[in-house]
């Protein structure tokens, strides 16, 4: 058995520890909550984006954006967020699981893939991973900025215009809610019908200047604040998990604190019995 | 009392302003124009500039977007603001930076990577360790 000293350091060490991941743990619960609140902040505007270009879809008929029309699938884009820290449980194994996954059902149908990456993590496994990494961002820090995102997005948007993708995808962790965040794969490109509301009227905006011109803005921006929305949901599901996390790891360090002074316990009278069992003996053999 | 109509401005990092207005002033892209209550459906892109808002009761107000889009209906009026100025240059030097960080971190290991991967070693080791040693206490 060790010595007692040993397990004294040791149960410090423990204890130090501890103290880390109970720090780390409630700063993450605030950091979770000012992060729910940004993501509830972006969707007054996403609504009324979706809004506005329904209506001039349903205004316009004539003119297609070729964001608006399908091909045949050749080549598809990922704009993958992932967090830039770790210690953040499975949160950004369970979503690069999701995305392999649907890669090999792409391979299987002949299509290649590129990506643009968001964040560390997904940066460092899409370069093992051996995809096609055509855009990087990261260090957007705790208030990711819709500038972030721009360049990024600008490239997978160039490149479906330029027919070198076909569709364009969008993967991040749903906030659920504090105990589950799950990885989804969202359609970017071309939008799908469903999220271009179609209202029943009959009338048409005034148009100052041209429809298509503030059509194509006004797609370019609801794209990007997508990708934003992203972000910033994948950063509340990033401090939801490292909580849940932390909170694991303080839980069992004070187990395993528990285990150790027992066992250093055990040790220290162990030690006083055989003390004291010494002196009798000796006492005896005196007397 | 003034007639008033409903006004939001919202960008895509949060809400600005919400609220009655009797009249909303803003830099269109062709011009100057000033919107009241019972407006035609209208749709234009904004200037950088300020959005003047005369609040319900006469009380003034101004905000500063850096563009956007502003969009008027009979039973509201939404200004989807930028949140920085925008300009084709400006997103394509965005781009550019995008693409160029990606193929400079595939191709070297900059020392967050090596960081990154040796973290990842390291919890591999740690976690082989603490299986021996629970083998160890059997």
């Amino acid at each position: 058995m060790a010595g007692g000293k040993e397990i004294k350091s040791k149960i410090g060490s423990i204890n130090n520890t501890r103290k880390i991941t109970s720090a780390m743990e409630k700063v993450a619960v605030s950091k979770m909550r000012r992060a729910q609140e940004r993501v509830a902040a972006t969707r007054p505007y996403a609504e009324g984006m979706r809004k506005v270009i329904g209506n001039i879809a349903k205004g316009n008929i004539e003119y297609r954006h070729p964001y608006l029309s399908e091909r045949d699938i050749k080549r598809v884009g990922y704009i993958i967020i992932s967090t830039d820290r770790g210690l953040c449980g499975g949160l950004n194994t369970n979503e690069f699981k999701k995305v392999v996954l649907e890669m090999k059902s792409w391979k299987n149908q002949n299509v290649e893939a590129e990506f643009a990456v968001i964040g560390n993590k997904a940066t460092t496994f899409f370069k093992r991973f051996g995809g096609k990494v055509v855009a990087q961002q990261s260090g957007s820090g705790d208030v990711p900025r819709l500038a972030d995102v721009i360049g990024s997005v600008k490239v997978m948007l160039q490149a479906y215009l330029d027919g070198r993708i076909d569709r364009l995808f969008l993967v991040y962790n749903t906030f659920v809610n504090t105990m589950k965040q799950e990885p989804v794969i969202d359609q970017l490109l071309p939008l799908p019908q469903a999220d271009i509301a179609q209202q029943g009227h009959n009338w048409d905006y005034l148009y100052e200047p041209d429809p298509q011109p503030i059509l194509d803005m006004l797609l370019d921006r609801y794209i990007e604040s997508q990708v934003y929305q992203g972000v910033v949901e994948n950063a509340a599901s990033e401090h939801a998990a490292r909580m849940v996390a932390m909170k694991a790891a303080t839980d069992n360090a004070g187990d395993l604190m528990d285990d150790l002074k027992l066992v250093y316990n055990k040790a220290r009278q162990a030690a006083i019995t055989q003390e004291l069992s010494e002196i009798v003996a000796g006492a005896a053999a005196v007397g | 009392m003034a007639m008033t109509v409903q006004l939001d401005v919202v960008s895509a990092e949060e809400k600005i302003f919400s609220g009655l207005v009797e009249s909303v002033q803003v830099t269109g892209s062709e011009g100057e124009l000033g919107v009241l209550p019972f407006h035609a459906p209208l749709l234009t892109p904004l200037k950088p500039g300020m959005v003047r808002i005369v609040k319900q009761f006469g009380e003034e107000h101004v905000i500063y977007v850096a563009g956007g889009v502003l969009e008027v209906q009979p039973d509201g009026i939404i200004v989807l603001a930028d949140v920085a100025v925008r300009g084709e240059d400006l997103d394509e030097q965005a781009a550019l930076d995008a693409q160029k960080r990606a193929t400079e971190q595939m191709k070297n290991a900059g020392a967050d990577f090596n960081y990154a991967e040796a973290a990842a070693q390291l919890a591999e080791a740690i976690a082989q360790l603490r299986v021996i040693q629970k083998l160890r206490k059997k």
